[in-house]
């Protein structure tokens, strides 16, 4: 673990990767202290200072009802890494849990398991996240739920085709003749050879479900005002560009940080835990 | 000596692709306890599919097997699993490479509940040093060991539950002539040491001439001749054999009377 931070250090890639990564965790971390106007999260109206440019103390300017931009940014973050936690924290244990059942057990289990996988596969992930979204009201947690259920299928996918790998290895044929239990040997020895394919997977996800959970509240399905969220003020202000550019370019920008971050340090993973893609 | 294991007119018949492959056809042997039986044969003639059935991965499409005077089922109990035990021929693949030595050979330990809980680290160190290796490696991931130590902790692992009959699938063949005579003369002595039977599948006769007590040919699926060692060597009655042992790429009698020679001062210092 420790090696795998030293070699992240020194190539510049991964090395940016870190501190792009680093920004946008200390900063939703220390976003009390670091934000000019935390009261600026909720429903506070500043008219006198409505829609300004960036300017001192508003350095990303103002937005449509005089609230700090900075301030919503920062606070956004802090929303999106929770949703990304959630997702991935429920999502890759069930996912993993299907995946090694469905690899290692084979027969039934594997073509009823795997054929339910698919079927989650086979509808677009937005078109799903939104349908559930409809059916529910669009809150953070069922923002939640949604991203939950289109992303499971995918880590039932990778370990199951590791699983399958794995399972004609010599050690596990070994663990079978001595009698140990099928639970032991799907998650003792069978899922810590999956483990470096799934870190570096949830690295790269980590990104990308701060990008579909933009994308739902872009659409109007994410969280609801006046939390903040780099979605829905994406979607808000671009209505009004390109004269008022920075209610779009700022939270842009924080998206394009994050995601991009954690891919970087997804793709170094990838080549330092030698998981071929 | 008493007979350990019987085979009784064992087939085994594989479907491959709507075809059907009989791998074994109307086999019978018997093991007795405390020799060493080797199986030899070429790729395809249904050596690793015996091995299969006496450890209980498949079971045979006819036949049945007797272990200890008790039918044998294809499904194994845990006491009969731990009784007959397997050492595989590729050493790299054997042991996972994400699981300490320790925590490998404690897995037999901790299935059959053999020994304290609290003992059974200090027992897998017991079992490194009884193949010579030392306690510590316990806390070493396989990476670290050659092929030789590996095939070592493998064969500890057949041992810890406390296993009657070994059966060794070309154990030595993935290993280089140095390391396979020590694996060897470790298997020889941990045979009187423990009173173990073994179930020798290999290909090489040198290994055979070596170890073995008697001696199974197998050809297309068919037991075709069962003697012992010193028989089949000096007057094989099937042709098959005969081919099998001719095979064998020989040196001038001096030569083979010079090895044959340092061959016994080695062992003899073993």
């Amino acid at each position: 673990m420790k090696k795998t931070l030293v070699i992240l250090t020194r190539n510049p890639l991964s090395l940016i990767g870190l501190i792009l990564v680093g920004i946008v965790v200390l900063s939703a971390l220390f976003a009390d202290v670091i934000t000019p106007f935390p009261a600026h999260v909720g429903a506070v109206v500043d008219f006198a200072n409505f829609n300004q440019p960036p300017h001192w103390p508003n350095i990303f300017g103002t937005d449509l009802v005089g609230r700090d931009l900075f301030t919503r940014v920062v606070y956004a973050y802090r929303i999106s890494l929770i949703l990304g936690i959630v997702v991935l924290a429920i999502a890759v244990p069930i996912g993993v849990a299907i995946g090694l059942a469905a690899g290692y057990l084979g027969g039934w289990t594997e073509y009823l398991l795997m054929r339910l996988t698919d079927v989650f596969l086979s509808i677009p992930p937005l078109v799903l996240a939104m349908s559930i979204m409809g059916l529910l009201q669009p809150t953070l947690t069922n923002g939640m739920i949604a991203v939950t259920a289109m992303w499971w299928p995918w880590y039932t996918r990778l370990v199951y085709n590791i699983a399958r790998s794995e399972k004609e290895e010599g050690y596990v044929l070994a663990a079978e003749v001595i009698g140990a239990s099928k639970l032991h040997i799907m998650f003792r020895e069978i899922l810590p050879n999956c483990v470096p394919s799934i870190i570096t997977k949830m690295t790269l996800d980590f990104g990308f479900v701060i990008l579909i959970a933009s994308s739902l509240s872009f659409l109007g399905l994410g969280v609801q005002p006046p939390t903040p969220d780099l979605g829905s003020m994406v979607a808000e202000g671009a209505k009004y560009l390109p004269d008022s550019w920075w209610l779009t370019v700022f939270p842009g920008l924080a998206i394009l940080i994050a995601v991009f971050g954690f891919n970087l340090i997804g793709d170094a993973l990838r080549e330092i835990l030698g998981v071929d893609q | 000596m008493s007979t350990l294991l019987s085979v009784k007119n064992v087939s085994k018949r594989f479907e491959v692709n709507g075809r059907t492959v009989q791998a074994l056809e109307d086999v019978s042997f018997e093991v007795e306890r405390g020799e060493c039986l080797a199986i030899v044969g070429e790729s395809g003639s249904g050596k690793s599919t015996i091995a299969n059935i006496i450890l209980g991965i498949y079971g045979p499409t006819d036949g049945d097997l007797v272990f200890k005077d008790e039918a044998l089922p294809a499904k194994r109990t845990q006491e009969l699993r731990r009784a007959i035990q397997l050492v595989q021929q590729n050493p790299l693949s054997s042991l996972n490479p994400r699981r300490s030595i320790g925590a490998s050979l404690r897995l037999a330990l901790d299935v059959h509940a053999i020994g304290d809980r609290t003992e059974r680290d200090q027992r897998t160190g017991e079992l490194l040093e009884e193949v010579g290796l030392p306690a510590e490696f316990r806390t070493r991931l396989p990476a670290s060991l050659s092929g030789g130590q590996r095939q070592r902790v493998a064969i500890a692992r057949a041992l810890a539950c406390q296993s009657e009959l070994v059966v060794l699938d070309e154990p030595t063949s993935a290993l280089d002539v140095l390391v396979q005579a020590r694996v060897l003369r470790l298997l020889k002595s941990l045979k009187e040491a423990r009173g173990l039977t073994y179930v020798f599948i290999t290909h090489d006769l040198s290994v055979v001439r070596n170890i073995a007590d008697r001696v199974a040919v197998f050809e297309k699926g068919r037991l075709i001749e069962l003697a012992t060692t010193k028989a089949i060597f000096t007057r094989p009655e099937n042709p098959y054999t005969r081919r099998l042992i001719g095979a064998v790429p020989v040196v001038s009698a001096q030569e083979a009377a010079l090895k044959d020679n340092i061959m016994e001062q080695e062992n003899g210092n073993a």
